[in-house]
């Protein structure tokens, strides 16, 4: 019997798979990094050492800047549009299905209610300068429309999440709530973050969190 | 490594230069290095760009009678920061019109509030019989939201059980701050 030769495996390796495999990957991640929308207000948020992050859905962000301007945004499309119907009616405004579908693609927004079906005819490049913020005042009246967007956003995403809840056979009375933030701009004055903070507290919202940026390393 | 280019430069000896035949194989390293850096990328980004949160909870208000529910507590276990303008703090402790310590200028730094805190949060226990230290909280009017959001932080970071935020500056404390000049646009 003659020896068995030992065959020398080539050094080149096969990558085709691993190719596949990561250009998957690449898909997957593409596909899901949502693209950071423009704000209408951008603002310049303090840091912080606080190492939590805000949620990603079921959210509603009180934006406050440039010497009390306040945006408001709401992040599930379907609590925008439930919203948009709760505080038409409030304020007797009847809003058609082509403004609501205009709306739920508005990410945030800063107008006074009366001038909304102005703001949703507007081209959406052509909107950012005509905001000059929702009224907000230390009242619970209909003079404080930013009261009302957060109470009717809090009930149409709890009215949302229970029927959802029911459907899919869970406790509707077992939901998250959802969460306000504030994002306010580092150098806006108190007065102005404090009337947002008495609005949230005159409607119970106790609770609530501050959008920060990131301080990493110490000081 | 190189199979795409295999040119040995045998060929460029003499003779006909003879198309080589390629088995089909396409180096794909340099592929699969831009995809997986691209795919870190993606992955960096998507968790990272969420901002930061934090969570606040503030008192439960009556909104019928608007009227603060007043809680007898040691003076000595109150320390109170009214935060003025200039990126300044004073701060005392006990009520403001009869303060236990002097109220003092102090600034946000690391041997500013920290060291305050950390300084009377031993010593209130000593002189309260184990009581804890209770912080409020006082943006005054010249105050910016970066001010409250660093004096949360370094609540954390002196680890203080028990803070609040108060919106109801007195006028003595106006007047500490006016006197101290750090109550100005």
């Amino acid at each position: 019997m003659g020896k068995a030769k030992i065959k020398r495996a080539s050094t080149s390796i096969d990558m085709t798979a691993m190719c596949d495999v990561s250009f998957l990957l690449l898909t997957f991640f593409v596909l899901t990094a949502t693209a950071r929308q423009p704000e209408t207000l951008s603002v310049d948020t303090a840091p912080s050492y606080s190492q939590a992050k805000l949620p990603d859905g079921n959210l509603a962000i009180i934006t406050v800047g440039g010497e009390g301007k306040v945006f408001f945004s709401m992040s599930d499309q379907n609590v925008r549009v439930e919203a948009l119907k709760s505080m038409g009616a409030i304020y007797g405004i009847d809003f058609t299905p082509e403004e609501q579908a205009q709306f739920q693609s508005m990410e945030d927004f800063g107008v006074p209610i009366r001038n909304m079906k102005e703001l949703l005819k507007m081209d959406p490049s052509a909107r950012a300068a005509v905001q000059k913020g929702i009224p907000v005042d230390s009242t619970t009246n209909l003079t404080n429309e930013l009261s009302g967007w957060v109470k009717q956003a809090r009930l149409a995403s709890a009215k949302i999440l229970k029927n959802k809840a029911i459907e899919e056979g869970k406790d509707p009375d077992d939901i998250d709530l959802l969460t306000v933030a504030i994002k306010s701009d580092a150098d806006e004055k108190f007065p102005s973050l404090n009337l947002i903070i008495e609005t949230l507290r005159n409607q119970k919202q106790n609770k609530f969190s501050f959008v920060t940026g990131l301080k990493s390393a110490d000081q | 490594m190189a199979e795409l280019n295999q040119d040995s430069g045998k060929q460029a000896k003499g003779g006909k230069v003879r198309a080589k035949k390629n088995g089909g194989k396409v180096d794909l390293t340099a592929m699969v290095d831009l995809a997986f850096l691209l795919i870190t990328f993606f992955m960096l980004t998507t968790s990272l760009n969420k901002p930061q949160a934090m969570d606040v909870a503030m008192p439960d208000k009556n909104v019928e009678t608007d009227k603060q529910t007043d809680v007898n507590v040691d003076e000595h276990r109150s320390v109170t920061l009214v935060l003025g303008s200039n990126d300044k703090i004073v701060w005392y402790q006990g009520a403001v019109t009869s303060p236990k310590t002097p109220p003092t200028v102090i600034d946000y730094s690391k041997d500013g509030l920290r060291k305050v805190l950390l300084e009377m949060k031993q010593l209130v226990p000593k002189q309260t019989g184990g009581k804890d230290m209770i912080v409020v909280i006082r943006p005054s009017e010249k105050s910016v939201t970066r001010n409250i959001i660093d004096a949360l932080d370094e609540m954390k970071i002196a680890d203080i059980k028990r803070y609040m935020i108060s919106n109801r500056i007195m006028k003595e404390e106006i007047e500490l701050l006016e006197k101290e000049n750090i109550y100005n646009d």
